[in-house]
């Protein structure tokens, strides 16, 4: 283990867990998120789901460990990001191509990992400064009690869902949550698969699945957050 | 079928590793497309001889692809537009009449420019002496047949060995990486029996010394891969991810 983070190698491997761990994340946020748009299909009144998924986010003894945890896993993912593109800048040199790079079939994405990644981040403020900060009480809002069904009784509290729906009443707001899912979609297209490349988890038969499993992984994500920014916009 | 074309060049010029580099045009007519890049630029050094002028410092060697040692970028390319080729072995046919071809370095901080075209590989001989080989050690020779091999991890391994250390990938690198050039190396030795055995260590040194000459952290960008004149296939690079993360949860 000795000094393994000093290492290229290491440092990367951070970049891949911490990348990992964020995507896992996601995939529990698109949960909760769907729930937005569940409910007429489920049978519960508008805005039930997703006021009993807050509420056990807020409530559940675990995520006082998952919160900073998360928290963490940005803060790592992002610092390393910083670090690896300086030493790569550096090892590139100052001086460019003046014939430019005419090398084909390099996916956009892999060579654009930085600014997607200040893109992601920059809807991520917009974002904590939406929800987050409102949800956990550090900026007022009215919301009002509300009563929802939770685990076989029935529970109260604040409503959210309307917190949600009114924010994306704004256009232009769900037009920033729109790019942002984008970003994230192809952050992801290249991310995923070079995750498990780094923790050498490939070889000839895995990378072109793994490169279909990242796509897939991407329009999920990506394309979930969207729908459902959209959705709440125009049919709620 | 043959044609003869006249071509411009941009050729970067550099006295010297200290001094500040600059492009120089040349025209090089009656240039035949049969003949090798490398020809042309011979044509083009004969011009500059008897014009008493400085001939361009280029690298070539075996002028048939198997020793690594030309390099040269071309219109944007290592080795030029054709796929899987080293520059001696690019035809003047893939031009045009007219054409004007800009010709660079190598440009990378692990390989400073030595004049003009050459630029200095030796970090690559570096990192092959930190752990690039099989000890020998002294005693009897095994007979080469009590030691099997899996005819999939022969080829594989003979795949990975044909990297002729040429530098291409490292110029096409957005991140001046050398992991395709390391991890061929390191995967060539790992997959058979003989080269298993100082595997971990192995890892451990080359990359230890690839870091320490400057080279970049992989992105898994994929340039390398397709710059390449030998294929080296990127599945290399999870290999060496592999060998030296295992390696380092050992210690
Ligand atoms: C939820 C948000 C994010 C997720 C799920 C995510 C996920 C990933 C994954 C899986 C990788 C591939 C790691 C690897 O190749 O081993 C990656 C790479 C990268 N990420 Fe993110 N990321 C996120 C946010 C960010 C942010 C906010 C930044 C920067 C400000 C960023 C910058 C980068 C960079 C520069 C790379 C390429 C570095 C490399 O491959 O070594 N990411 N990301
Ligand atoms: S991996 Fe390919 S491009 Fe890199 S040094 Fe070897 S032969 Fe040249
Ligand atoms: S001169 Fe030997 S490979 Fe080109």
């Amino acid at each position: 283990m000795s000094n393994l983070l000093t290492a290229s190698i290491g440092r990367k491997l951070l970049m891949s867990v911490s990348g990992l761990f964020l995507i896992l994340f996601l995939f529990v946020h698109l949960i909760l998120n769907s729930f937005l748009l569940l409910d007429g299909c489920m049978g519960f009144e508008t805005g039930q789901l997703f006021n009993a998924g807050v509420h056990f986010m807020g409530t559940n003894p675990l995520i006082k460990i998952i919160e900073p945890t998360l928290a963490l896993g940005f803060v790592v993912h992002i610092v390393y990001s910083l670090i690896l593109t300086v030493q790569n800048m550096k090892a590139r040199g100052p001086q460019a191509y003046a014939s430019g790079k005419k090398t084909t079939g390099v996916e956009w994405a892999s060579l654009n990992m930085l600014p997607l990644g200040i893109a992601i981040l920059a809807f991520l403020i917009v974002h904590i400064f939406n929800f987050y900060m409102k949800m956990k009480g550090y900026i007022a809002w009215e919301g009002g009690e509300v009563e929802f069904p939770f685990f076989g009784s029935m529970a109260t509290g604040e409503n959210a869902y309307a917190l949600v729906n009114e924010t994306f009443k704004s256009l232009p707001l769900v037009l920033l949550y729109v790019v942002g899912s984008v970003a994230l979609a192809f952050h992801l297209a290249h991310g995923f698969w070079s995750s498990f490349q780094t923790i050498g988890w490939n070889n000839p038969i895995w990378m072109p699945r793994l490169r279909v499993i990242s796509n897939v992984v991407a329009i999920i994500l990506g394309g979930g957050f969207t729908v459902i920014a959209l959705a709440q916009h125009l049919f709620f | 079928m043959e044609k003869i074309i006249n071509l411009t060049l941009k050729v970067w010029r550099q006295n010297g590793s200290k001094a500040k580099g600059r492009f120089e045009t040349y025209k090089v007519n009656n240039v035949s497309t049969d003949s090798s890049f490398l020809e042309m630029m011979d044509m083009l050094n004969e011009q500059l001889v008897s014009e008493d002028k400085v001939p361009v410092a280029f690298d070539h060697d075996c002028r048939e692809g198997i020793c690594g040692t030309c390099s040269l970028y071309i219109n944007g390319r290592p080795h030029g537009p054709d796929d899987d080729v080293t520059t001696c072995q690019l035809h003047m046919r893939k031009f045009t009449d007219g054409q004007t071809i800009t010709i660079e370095p190598w440009r990378s901080t692990a390989f400073p420019v030595i004049y003009d075209l050459m630029v200095d590989r030796r970090a690559f001989d570096k990192i092959i002496s930190a752990g690039g080989y099989v000890s020998v050690n002294t005693g009897g020779v095994p007979d080469a047949n009590a030691i099997p091999i899996a005819k999939a991890d022969a080829d594989e391994s003979m795949d990975s060995a044909s990297c002729i250390g040429c530098g291409a990938c490292v110029a096409a690198c957005k991140n001046g990486s050398a992991m395709l050039f390391v991890s061929a190396k390191v995967s060539q030795l790992a997959m058979l029996p003989q080269g298993r055995i100082e595997a971990s260590r192995r890892a451990k040194a080359m990359v230890a010394k690839m870091d320490e000459l400057g080279f970049g952290n992989c992105t898994n960008t994929g340039a390398c891969e397709v710059e390449c004149p030998k294929n080296i296939s990127l599945s290399n690079i999870a290999r060496l991810n592999r060998e030296f993360l295992y390696a380092k949860f050992q210690d």
